[in-house]
């Protein structure tokens, strides 16, 4: 038995919370100078401190809480003016020190919220606490088919990212959403997203686990008290924060129906299913022994300093959207298709980036929403940056791209084969536009359709576009279509 | 001069000779290697010696590429402060042969200010314990009497300064470790105030109480030391950010006139030993006729510090210990490709540490866990800020408090491993400075029946210069008495 989405919230209200882990973009890592970097060679980025060696000790990262309390100021936090860190004892091997650095019950920021634009309604998502931590290494399990623990003949752990600044960002209970839950999950994530590249703060990409989602769902019938919550975790990119809230909702949904009882629990979503399936239980909780950590003095912002931080706060994406959408002259149509198709930021960043409005809007709307589309992603989750698309489009716009290498071009980029120039490059993808070089692929397709040539120089002129387009395949859509075109009227002896 | 002659003097004695070019600094070294040859079969002090790494260092003394007013001073580093190279075991199997790749902080400004480190000392396991016995390399023996006790957890450095195998050593103190083996082996011994040690490379027992300090022969000594371990480190956040207390200025005054001492009411009477009783009196009087304005003065809630210490340190330490898993070094049991990861860890756990360490793992984590945390740790926390109240109020009235610094002299081997709590009063006295985080020191005020008994100073925090002060005085009204080593006939 399945229960579809709408139906299932027309019986149920669904509560839903977020926990969002930002990795921070420092320099160095939360408790020592290793640097905060992705994709080195493993545990070569680390140091007594980050392999939680005996004896060594940590010393914060006052930028790290610099972007904390800035984060809280965006999400409209009180800032603390006296708190600590706390450790969080628990066992395991990625874990150097068995205990994570953390924070527990005096968090750095609280009480917050985030509006969110859900079908043209703005709805409020209140921020309980903003908090920081250090993140833990990564472990690989080997020998395995799922790449799970199961099955695996041995582990690899790679320190690099053990100690990289981590904020933790929760929201309270978002209630009364109704069927707009799964929406309103994925436009704050979304949202939240944007906010924290506009602070600068974090690289924010998903795909690569800068950040990341713990999406809690629970359901109950209205009038009765919030049904027992699931922790969905893994949840990689914005649309599975969708889908991992409408999977949720139709599965709890199935089991309350049948009159069974929601465990509390950690679930895992799979992209590949848009599924979720059972992880550890929470009923048999692990007891964290958290307690204040003696290695570090308390954290005691200056209020001075924090209002100094808070004047100087960018504005919100919001407001930033609105501003230049104005500026750039949008329609209002435009721009709600744009948020419709989550690509409004990225096109104002390509043209930040140098492009004009009308051809980035045409790029993330039409071949890149395309592309996303068909990999089954979101478009700013594409393998290519809002830079990038511009220089495309310069390349175009100076006539070293047609229209159609242009695309290749892109798909080039999509495919990870490198920057524009470097696909243009390694693939040959410059037009010709050498007569000397065109004549002969010329002369070959007078040759080949006499037909159509004898038509030609008959009159009809529409019919050179056959020949056009049998130069064009010969040049693997490299030659210049305005080019080849003079050059096969002047053979043909036909002027226009 | 004799080899024995170099080992008898002091550091401050031994730096000027140097330093006046009357003896080399290698000379002093394989004075006090061949000391250490000589009698650590049977003190059993050390748990390495690294001949070779000394005699370099005093060879770099010797060229004049390192001076300072300890250069080519030999000591004994305590095995909890990491050395880059040179085996670091905290007296526990689990570190069995580990080798730290850098170097603590004290043990690098000990390098560069010249002192000859000549090895690691015993030590109670992961620094647990108040008499060397719960080294996992067999106990320490106390130079004025082989069958006994030469306190802990620092009994190695102690009994290494003692037995002249060494001028100076290096102890760390969370509950007295450094004040009690003073205590009871006749030796000076310095816990400085809280933050003003380093604790970087000092492998944690209990972060909050933890305090490396000099271990010396005499109150100046001591105060040499200090200067060269003491001062701000950025790798430690709970280093204090001031400038060093003039410690050795401090230990030449040998003035205290119009100082005013606290006799501290509650460090006496029950439990402490007649012997130890009489000679705190005899010094309290030896105080008042140096000059001091003597008082008595209450505490009122140093009766709990005992209590509080065994849920704090533990608890600290349940989490300090759990990185010793075996995953990124020292022991590991069981790694067959049959037992799991946590079976690995387990075993080795188990193997690794020994009953004392078992027993305050356990007891921290159920002090922290779930439920219990408000009534154990919490509670234990809020004793703490009593017992700080109570010096602060204390220190209002008088400069210094003075106590018996361990109530009873050095006990035999054995006599009280089967009784942990009668081995946990052993630092009644001591414990209430760790809680406070004001320094406090142990310095001989003579025998006990043929043993060592020890006079503790406390001071205000950042007052060390205090210690040094009513300490330099004393001794030099009192000097040490010096052991008889018969054994070594």
């Amino acid at each position: 038995m399945t229960v579809p989405y709408l139906e299932a919230l027309q019986e149920f209200e669904p509560v839903i919370g977020l926990e969002t882990h930002v990795e921070l973009g420092t320099n160095s890592k939360m408790f020592c100078g290793c640097a905060a970097e992705f994709g080195a060679e493993p545990n070569t980025r680390t140091c007594p401190v980050c392999l939680g060696l005996p004896g060594a000790l940590p010393v914060v990262n006052e930028k790290a809480i610099e972007s904390t309390v800035r984060i809280g100021l965006a999400l409209h936090c009180s800032i603390a003016t006296w708190c600590r860190f706390a450790r969080k004892n628990y066992f395991y091997p990625d874990m150097p020190k068995n205990f994570q650095t953390s924070q527990y019950d005096e968090p750095l920021c609280v009480d917050g919220y985030l509006d969110v634009e859900v079908g043209g309604e703005t709805v409020r998502v209140e921020i309980e606490r903003v908090h920081l931590e250090e993140d833990t290494g990564k472990t690989l399990h080997v020998g395995g088919a799922t790449g799970r623990i199961s099955g695996a003949t041995h582990s690899l752990v790679d320190y690099n990212r053990a100690g990289i600044p981590l904020v933790e960002i929760v929201t309270r209970p978002v209630t009364g959403t109704g069927e707009r839950a799964a929406a309103v999950a994925k436009a704050y994530v979304a949202e939240l997203r944007d906010l924290l590249r506009g602070l600068d703060v974090s690289d924010v990409r998903m795909e690569q686990g800068s950040m990341r989602c713990d999406v809690n769902t629970s359901l109950g019938r209205p009038g009765e008290p919030w049904g027992t919550r699931t922790e969905t975790k893994n949840v990689n990119s914005l649309r599975s924060v969708e889908r991992a809230v409408r999977s949720e909702v139709e599965r709890q949904a199935v089991v309350l129906r049948s009159g069974g009882r929601i465990v509390q629990e950690t679930r895992h979503f799979s992209e590949a299913t848009g599924t979720t399936s059972p992880g550890r239980s929470k009923e048999e909780a692990t007891d964290y022994r958290y307690f204040p950590e003696p290695d570090l003095v308390p954290v005691a912002p200056d209020p001075a300093w924090v209002a100094a931080l808070k004047a100087a706060l960018p504005e919100p994406p919001s407001v930033r959207r609105k501003q230049l959408v104005t500026q750039l002259g949008l329609s209002e149509n435009d721009s709600q298709a744009m948020v419709n198709a989550g690509v409004l930021d990225l096109v104002l960043a390509t043209v930040e980036a140098g492009a004009p409005a009308a051809e980035a809007r045409n790029w993330w709307l039409g071949h890149l929403a395309q592309a996303a589309n068909s990999a089954g992603t979101s478009p700013d989750e594409l393998a290519i940056t809002p830079a990038a698309v511009a220089r495309v489009v310069e390349l175009v716009a100076s006539g070293s791209l047609t229209a159609g290498l242009a695309r290749q071009v892109v798909d080039g980029v999509l495919a990870g084969e490198g920057a524009p120039d470097d696909v243009v490059a390694a693939r040959g993808l410059a037009v010709v536009s050498d007569e000397g070089a065109l004549g002969s692929a010329v002369d070959e397709a007078i040759a080949a359709q006499p037909g159509i040539a004898d038509k030609v120089r008959g009159g009809k002129l529409p019919a050179v576009g056959a020949l056009v387009g049998a130069v064009m395949k010969a040049t693997r859509g490299q030659a210049d279509a305005a080019v080849v075109r003079k050059l096969l009227l002047e053979r043909l002896g036909v002027s226009e | 001069m004799s080899s024995t002659d170099l080992t008898r003097r002091t550091a401050a004695e031994t730096a000027a000779a140097i330093a006046a070019r009357e003896v080399s600094a290698v000379e002093v070294a394989q004075a006090h290697l061949d000391r250490i040859a000589a009698v650590d079969d049977r003190v059993h002090a050390f748990l390495h010696v690294d001949a070779e790494g000394a005699l370099a260092q005093a060879a770099r003394v010797d060229a004049g590429e390192l001076s300072g007013p300890l250069a080519g001073v030999p000591l004994a580093l305590k095995d909890v402060l990491c050395q880059e190279g040179i085996p670091t075991t905290v007296g526990s199997k689990i570190l069995e042969g580990w080798r730290p790749p850098y170097d603590a902080t004290v043990t690098a400004r000990l390098k560069a200010a010249g002192v000859v480190l000549l090895g690691k000392t015993n030590m109670d396991e992961f620094a647990m314990g108040s008499s060397t016995e719960h080294s996992a390399y067999g106990p320490t023996h106390n130079p004025w009497d082989l069958d006994r006790i030469p306190g802990g957890s620092g009994g190695g450095s102690a009994a290494a300064v003692a037995a002249y195998e060494a001028p100076l050593a290096i102890g760390t103190d969370t509950g007295g470790s450094i004040r009690q083996p003073a205590s009871v082996t006749g030796t000076v011994g310095v816990k400085p105030t809280y933050g003003g040690v380093s604790r970087y490379g000092l492998v944690a027992f209990s972060s909050s109480l933890d305090q490396a300090g000099p271990c010396a022969r005499t109150v100046l000594d001591a105060a040499l030391l200090h200067a060269v371990i003491a001062g701000h480190d950025p790798a430690d956040s709970t280093s204090i950010p001031l400038p060093v207390p003039p410690v050795v200025e401090a230990a030449q005054k040998r003035d205290i006139t119009g100082l005013r001492i606290g006799v501290v009411k509650e460090l006496a009477g029950e439990g402490y030993e007649a012997g130890v009783e009489a000679r705190f009196a005899e010094a309290v009087e030896l105080l008042t006729a140096l000059g001091a304005t003597v008082t008595e003065v209450s505490c009122p809630h140093f009766g709990y510090a005992l209590p509080a210490y065994y849920l704090i340190a533990p608890s600290e330490a349940s989490s300090n210990l759990a990185r010793f898993d075996s995953v990124r070094f020292g022991l590991r049991v069981g790694d067959d490709g049959v037992h799991s990861l946590e079976e690995v860890m387990s075993l080795t756990r188990e193997q690794g540490f020994g009953p004392e360490v078992k027993r305050r793992i356990m007891l921290g984590t159920y002090a922290l866990s779930s439920g219990y945390y408000d009534a154990y740790y919490g509670q234990a926390q809020k004793v703490r800020t009593l017992i700080t109240q109570d010096f602060t109020r204390a220190f209002e009235q008088v400069d210094v408090l003075v106590s018996p610094a361990s109530p009873g002299v050095a006990f035999r081997l054995g006599e009280k491993l089967g009784d942990p709590l009668a081995m946990y009063r052993q630092d009644l006295a001591t414990i209430p400075s760790n809680l406070y985080g004001g320094p406090a020191m142990s310095l001989p005020c003579g025998l006990s029946d043929g043993l060592p008994v020890g006079l503790q100073i406390m001071a205000p925090t950042m007052r060390d210069d205090l210690l040094y002060q009513v300490g330099g005085a004393f001794e030099a009204a009192l000097p040490a008495p010096v052991p008889s080593l018969s054994w070594e006939s």
